[in-house]
């Protein structure tokens, strides 16, 4: 395995792979480093190796922080046959789906949808969890928890409940009706907190530790962050080993946004990706005007964030202190991307957009993710020549409330008399 | 004025192991200078040469980020509860 340590991004000490994830010498994150130095550099078996995997985030296991399960770890057990579902649900090989529609909508040429909204809980998450708490069994935990604003609560119970497992799920207490039934249903023991996700997140931090429990992600967070590169490994693999020009994501955290081009740098790195004409695509950061300290830092030109107070329909971006902020601010500068903030409004209107010209239904994320790419294209930003990818991470029926009373029904009765005089005077049928 | 500082588990090594400390202060800025004084180490661990906190270290007083409040020189009341953790993310 070539997963080797973990580090401190900002002042590079070295720990063990535990369940750490501050810096005690700096109180920076830490992160996972991995030697390649034994990766196999024949791309062709490298490349049919990926190929062959399960069809699930463990074809690439290579390039993940479990050591027990992962191929060729010395001394561990074989994957099964069948694939690694075992270690969980089976997350990620979602979609990528070309958007003509989309595109030309937007006077572009070229735009793909990742919809990752395709995964056993609708969301991206299930990525993280599935890394995470595989290392969690890894180091003997037995219980599994997390601070969510959404979409993570969903898939952490559901992981808890596949793998059998005691979960503890912290969501703000206003959060979604749909996200907080599709936690529950799964026997987690669910507690709202009275405040925000910020205010959730602190009360994690302190509980992870005075609990013994694995907090996918805060004592897992590096694992579980690294989860997020396999957005970037199966784009690649299926854009055919190639990069794209330009990735337009949602930030919250910012750890998404980052990982994915941590991704896409490992694989240029090694040599998995065919003739990449630069080294990164351009990376444009997506967030809700009610809540963009990530996007307001950007326009100011300041290297850290200023943390806000929430208030957006895009509840799953709702993090107003972004840990990852300045990582995130210096990957869009670094890449000629930008990170851009959308009203409430645009992101009911992205929603409707991604939904009309796709068939996508996308939950307030994708809204704002949609937006960003529409407000990009109108800007002039984007050369019509580019090949875009859209990463939408989450379901729209998970946010049912943006769209209500964005259309009309039209109910008659049963009879012929009843349509001509209601509907098809007004439609052309 | 005295204030409880909760100290996280990643420091404790260098405050002589104490998840709390009992410390005079009216300002967060004093408080911290009062636990920097007790346990010089902690000074470089969390806080930058010209004195201001590193970027991934949040302050809470009263469950309240200081960022929100006035920053190192917000007030801090007798029997207040200040808390240092790690900057932690996720959603």
């Amino acid at each position: 395995m070539a997963v080797s340590h973990l580090q401190c991004k900002e002042c590079k000490a070295e720990y063990p792979l535990e369940a750490l994830y501050v810096c005690e010498r700096c109180f920076g994150p830490l992160e996972v480093v991995y030697d390649h130095s034994r990766t196999s550099r024949d791309l062709g078996e490298l490349r049919r190796r990926i190929q062959g995997g399960p069809q699930n985030i463990w074809r690439y296991a290579d390039f993940l922080p479990a050591t027990a399960y992962g191929r060729g770890a010395p001394g561990g057990p074989p994957v099964p046959s069948g694939g690694a579902t075992r270690l969980g649900l089976p997350a990620g090989c979602t979609p990528l789906i070309r958007a003509d529609r989309l595109a030309a909508r937007l006077g572009l040429r070229e735009v793909w949808v990742k919809n990752d909204a395709a995964n056993p809980t609708h969301s991206f998450k299930d990525r993280v969890v599935s890394v995470a708490v595989t290392r969690a069994r890894e180091l003997g935990f037995e219980t599994i928890a997390c601070a969510s604003t959404g979409n993570l609560a969903n898939s952490v119970a559901a992981h808890g409940a596949a793998l059998g497992l005691d979960s503890y799920v912290f969501i703000p207490a206003d959060l979604e009706e749909q996200k907080v039934l599709a936690t529950g249903v799964y026997g987690t023991r669910l507690v709202g907190v009275k405040g925000n996700y910020d205010d959730v997140n602190r009360l994690c931090t302190e509980l992870c530790a005075e609990r013994d429990w694995a907090f996918v992600n805060i004592n897992l967070r590096p694992y579980y962050a690294e989860g997020s590169k396999t957005l970037a490994f199966e784009i690649a693999e299926q854009l055919g080993w190639q990069l794209p020009d330009r990735c337009v994501v949602p930030i919250a955290s910012g750890s998404l946004f980052t990982k994915i081009a941590a991704g896409f740098r490992e694989w240029t790195e090694l040599g998995l990706i065919d003739s990449p004409t630069r080294p990164l695509p351009r990376m444009n950061g997506a967030q809700a005007d009610g809540c963009s300290p990530v996007a307001s830092a950007f326009a100011d030109g300041h290297e850290v964030c200023r943390p806000v107070k929430p208030d957006t329909i895009a509840k799953s971006l709702a993090i107003g202190n972004p840990a990852d902020g300045p990582y995130a601010l210096e990957l869009a500068r670094n890449t000629g991307g930008s990170v851009d903030a959308v009203s409430d409004d645009e992101i009911r209107a992205g929603i409707k957009l991604l939904a009309e010209t796709t068939g996508i239904f996308t939950e307030t994320a994708g809204g704002v993710t949609t937006a960003v790419l529409a407000k990009l294209a109108e800007r002039g930003d984007i050369d019509p020549d580019e090949r875009v990818v859209l990463v939408i991470t989450g379901e729209g029926l998970k946010t049912l409330d943006a769209v209500r009373g964005s259309f009309e029904t039209t109910t008659i009765e049963p009879t012929l008399e009843a349509f001509e005089n209601s509907v098809a005077q007004t439609v052309s049928v | 004025m005295s204030v409880v500082v909760k100290i996280p588990t990643q420091l404790r090594a260098v405050a002589g192991g104490e998840a709390e400390a009992q410390i005079d202060g009216a300002t967060v800025r004093e408080v911290l200078d009062g636990l920097f004084e007790r346990h010089q180490e902690l000074r470089v661990r969390i806080a930058d040469d010209d004195g201001s906190l590193r970027r991934f270290v949040n302050v809470y007083v009263a469950g309240e980020d200081i960022r929100f409040l006035d920053g190192l020189a917000t007030p801090v009341a007798d029997g207040a509860e200040l808390t240092i953790l790690p900057a932690v993310a996720g959603g």
